[in-house]
């Protein structure tokens, strides 16, 4: 029905609101659908476990959550449309109308292809869910503030860390990869769109599903896991592990499949003249997380699924008195889980050293040794896995080798700040906002790398394993390295996704803001650490308290901060917006040699690279590319 | 320094390299004494037990390390942000170097031989007379104190949400209490009944995980007449916060009475423990 109305949209009179929510495939069919779904499942599992159910001394049936929850996945991807495709052409007739690339709003809450709608809609809902994730963490530091459980329960306590570390590592997981991975890759590297754009949408519509399922715990009784999962603890708790093992995988999932997309796109489509040379390093450090992504995440969707076994089907993967081992959790999980915390470090990486050149108006130094850095750092995370389990007992007397390897990592890790300070030398460095954000990395990044010197040293590590100490150092590389890089990247690349600035004095309040509280914050708890007090308790030693509640206010401090950016963007993309043009940092990239937005099809004629886009100081150099004519007429709607 | 092969650039220009590294020698010839005498005294843990003595030296050691490195950079980039801002508002480029290679090789060198000496440094630390640093170390320790099967062995039983001690030279007894002899090495056999744990020694800096089916031993020799507290150092279900406790070191005549104490008290409840053993499979784990 739409397709007949388009043409005539600009005089007929808008469709009324609930035919543009029902009347199409799109997000209030896919909740609907969902719910549904979940129902049915519910129901079908509670019918075949009946004879079961009554000699297990529970209330509450396993098989009959995970198949709500799997029939709701399925509900959730009929209700946007997924199906659509696959089934018309099975039956032989052309594609139906979820496969067009729709105009107007209401697009962003349909399944698009489009990669650039896909973007927005990756930032808008990874957004959300950090909103969501940092309101956990203020209830937690609410908590801290006295010594005891007085605000939360113990359980409902580690609920709330449960639910903070999981939501956080995964929505940054997909954090840059989707919005700016999926909105930049083809502008950067002069695509007109993803290698796979169907599979673009499914990872975003993925991640959105497994951020309400991860909240849907709260409803089955919360998990007292931490975002660790450890089994066999996983294996005993209550009902809201299921959500947090199905959430987990779809990430999993969403993260085989954008890592597959991002590095396909990477290598097939990229434009002519566009060697491996001159990619810009912030494609690179996204073709090194994407190698991680594909191939850490089967793992932990391996290890899932054994756990949901031994929870369901009675198997004993990690049931050590019928045979399992609880060590085999331990090393699937981290195996996944290290190789992770580097997926969330590698595109911060990219992003600063991205932005660093335009604002030092300099190349960026060294850019063959950032790309050997980033893919060492992708190379090597997969063997250090085992520094995670140095007190274990596991694998002992190989300690020596899993403290070398790690120790190691610092290597290429260190090569990101010889470019930096490389770049920095003798630049013209203006100072705005994304440029205040991509300095700080370096300042956060570095005391969490040194940090994370004593934790790899295992007679440091002793004391500090499991502590307060790990805790900072972690918030350190990923809040310090990854969020103030993602925050350096929307003040960015947001101008060039609307077309709007965002406001420069709100930008820098915040940056001020965030920086120093996030140091007070974070920086006492190593002293918390060292000084004794572990991670996840709500009880902690009173000669403790006056520093926890120092942190506590920083912590809420900061929370403060983070609204402020949200004013900002409400700010400066609804009520005050001011047209920035189409590259008003004057930085010399591709993507900023398009309009903002880019229209549909990004680039009129495909352009010829000529260089790296880092030529600053080299008058003599020709621009990045050519663009080629423009288009006389670009036909409504575009091509797909 | 890196910046110096630079320098060359302009002829009216200050040598910023040799400005850095003054700034920088000055600052670290001025904190890292700081560091070791002033700050390092306060580092934990402290000097309960041999264990957290090589650990203090250890955190002092690589916070003295640390801070060159930490001063080299803040001085690098306070300096750039300093200095190699853009005045005014015209735009400018700076000077297009696009990478020195002999300094790259120069700084991939340096950070190499900085980690391949760390990591000896730690293997030593690790290997030498603290025996394991006081980390768990699984069935068969590396590293052991001489005498290993004759020094005090103590069971350490993690289960939700409680720490047990067995005494198997004193007749396998169990308590929930834990006294130990000072300057005398003792070897914890850590275990676990139902979900991984990990005892936390806090002032004897022991840290090892309670495992079910594993046997994880870590050995320490307390210094100190004092008390210690124990936490439970892994997620372990709703009351881990709650599975601590406090332990005391004391003379070797008063653990002698404190364990015979223990023996008459529990008498009744020894006879039904089953016989010692590296670990025990209770009744299987309760499903979700």
């Amino acid at each position: 029905m739409e397709a007949t109305s388009l043409p005539a949209a600009s005089t007929a009179p808008p469709s009324p609101i609930w035919r543009e929510l029902l009347g199409n495939y799109g997000l209030p069919w896919a909740v609907i659908l969902g719910i549904v779904g979940y129902i049915v499942g519910h129901w079908v599992g509670v019918r075949i476990t009946v004879d079961v159910q009554a000699q297990v001394e529970t209330d509450q049936n396993d098989v009959a959550i995970f198949l709500g929850m799997i029939f709701a996945i399925f509900g959730w991807l009929g209700g946007l449309g997924f199906f659509s495709y696959p089934i018309s052409r099975m039956l032989g007739r052309p594609p139906s109308h979820s496969e067009r690339e729709d105009h107007g709003p209401w697009r962003y809450l349909r399944l698009c292809t489009d990669h650039k709608v896909v973007g927005i809609q990756y930032l808008v809902a990874v957004i959300f869910f950090f909103f969501v994730a940092g309101f956990n963490a203020m209830m937690i530091r609410s908590e801290l503030t006295s010594a005891n459980a007085t605000l939360v329960n113990a359980g409902n306590y580690l609920t709330l860390v449960g639910l903070h570390g999981t939501m956080m590592l995964m929505m940054m997981s997909a954090g840059v990869l989707g919005p700016l991975g999926n909105y930049l890759v083809p502008l950067m590297i002069g695509s007109r769109r993803m290698a796979f754009p169907r599979i673009e949408a499914l990872t975003l519509w993925l991640t959105v599903l497994a951020g309400f399922i991860l909240l849907s715990a709260i409803l089955l009784g919360g998990f007292p896991t931490g975002w660790t999962g450890y089994a066999p603890l996983a294996d005993q708790a209550r009902g809201g592990i299921d959500a947090y093992l199905v959430s987990f995988f779809l990430i999993g999932l969403a993260l085989i499949l954008v890592g597959t997309n991002v590095l396909t796109t990477v290598i097939t489509m990229r434009a002519p003249g566009m060697t491996w040379n001159r990619i810009p390093i912030f494609v690179w450090g996204l073709a090194a997380t994407s190698v991680l992504a594909v191939l850490a995440a089967p793992v932990l969707a391996a290890a899932i699924i054994m756990v949901g076994l031994d929870r369901t089907v009675d198997t004993s993967f990690f049931q050590a008195p019928e045979g399992g081992s609880p060590f085999l959790w331990d090393n699937l999980f981290w195996f996944f889980g290290h190789p992770e915390v580097y997926i969330l470090a590698l595109p911060g990486f990219g992003i600063v050293l991205e932005i660093l050149p335009v604002f030092a108006r300099k190349p960026l130094w060294g850019y063959r040794l950032a790309v050997a850095g980033m893919s060492g750092v992708a190379l090597m995370s997969f063997m250090v896995w085992q520094h995670h389990l140095f007190v274990s007992g596991i694998n002992a007397n190989l300690r020596p080798f899993y403290m070398f390897t790690t120790e190691l990592i610092s290597i290429p890790t260190g090569v990101i700040f010889l470019n930096g300070m490389g770049t920095l030398w003798r630049a013209r460095i203006r100072y705005t906002v994304p440029m205040l954000f991509a300095l700080s990395f370096f300042f956060n990044f570095l005391i969490g790398g040194l940090s994370g010197v004593f934790l790899s040293d295992v007679p440091s590590d002793v004391t500090t394993h499991g502590s307060y100490f790990v805790m900072a150092h972690f918030h350190y590389t990923i809040m310090g390295g990854l969020v103030f890089a993602l925050m350096g990247g929307v003040y960015y690349w947001v101008p060039k996704m609307t077309g709007w600035k965002l406001n420069e004095a709100l930008g820098k309040l915040h940056f001020w803001t965030m920086f120093v509280f996030f140091n007070l914050t974070f920086f006492p708890l190593f002293a918390a650490g060292l000084l004794g007090m572990p991670r996840r308790v709500t009880n902690y030693n009173a000669s403790l308290h006056t520093l926890n509640v120092f942190v506590s206010i920083m912590a809420f401090c900061l929370g403060a901060s983070m609204l402020i950016f949200l004013v900002n963007l409400v700010w400066s993309l609804v009520f005050k917006r001011e047209p920035a043009g189409a590259n008003p940092w004057e930085s010399k990239g591709l993507e900023w040699m398009v309009p903002s937005p880019p229209p549909v099809h990004n680039f009129d004629s495909i352009p010829v690279i000529a260089g790296l886009p880092y030529t600053y100081g080299m008058p003599d150099a020709p621009a990045v590319a050519s663009l080629g004519p423009p288009r006389v007429a670009v036909p409504e709607g575009g091509a797909a | 320094m890196s910046a110096v092969a630079h320098d060359a650039g302009g002829p009216g220009e200050p040598r910023h390299g040799v400005r850095i590294a003054t700034i920088w020698a000055v600052a670290t010839a001025v904190c890292v004494p700081l560091m070791i005498w002033v700050v390092g005294p306060h580092i934990p843990p402290y000097n309960g037990s041999l264990q957290t003595k090589e650990q203090h030296d250890v955190n002092v050691t690589l916070a003295s390390l640390a801070v060159p490195i930490l001063l080299m950079i803040w001085v690098y980039f306070g300096y750039s942000i300093a200095v190699f801002r853009q005045r005014g508002t015209v735009i400018v480029d700076g000077p297009p170097d696009t990478g020195e290679p002999r300094i790259q090789v120069l700084w991939v060198a340096v950070t190499s031989v900085l980690v391949l000496g760390l990591a000896i440094y730690g293997t030593i630390g690790l290997l030498g007379a603290s025996k394991g640093a006081g980390g768990g170390q699984g069935p068969n320790p590396l590293v052991k104190p001489e005498n290993a099967n004759k020094i005090l062995q103590v069971q350490v039983i993690g289960q939700q949400w409680l720490w047990t001690y067995r005494f198997p030279q004193y007749g396998g007894v169990e308590t929930p209490n834990l006294e130990l002899p000072v300057n005398e090495w003792v070897a914890f056999n850590v275990t676990s009944l139902d979900v991984i744990h990990s005892f936390w020694a806090y002032e004897l800096g022991v840290k090892a995980d309670a495992v079910p089916g594993s046997n994880n031993i870590a050995y320490a020799k307390p210094l100190r007449l004092e008390s210690f507290q124990v936490r439970c150092a892994e997620l372990c279900g709703i009351w881990h916060g709650h599975m601590n406790m406090v332990g005391q070191v004391v003379t070797k005549a008063q653990f002698a009475s404190w364990i015979a104490s223990q023996d008459r008290k529990y008498a009744g409840v020894t006879k039904y423990l089953p016989p010692y053993a590296p670990y025990y499979y209770p009744v299987p784990l309760r499903r979700g």
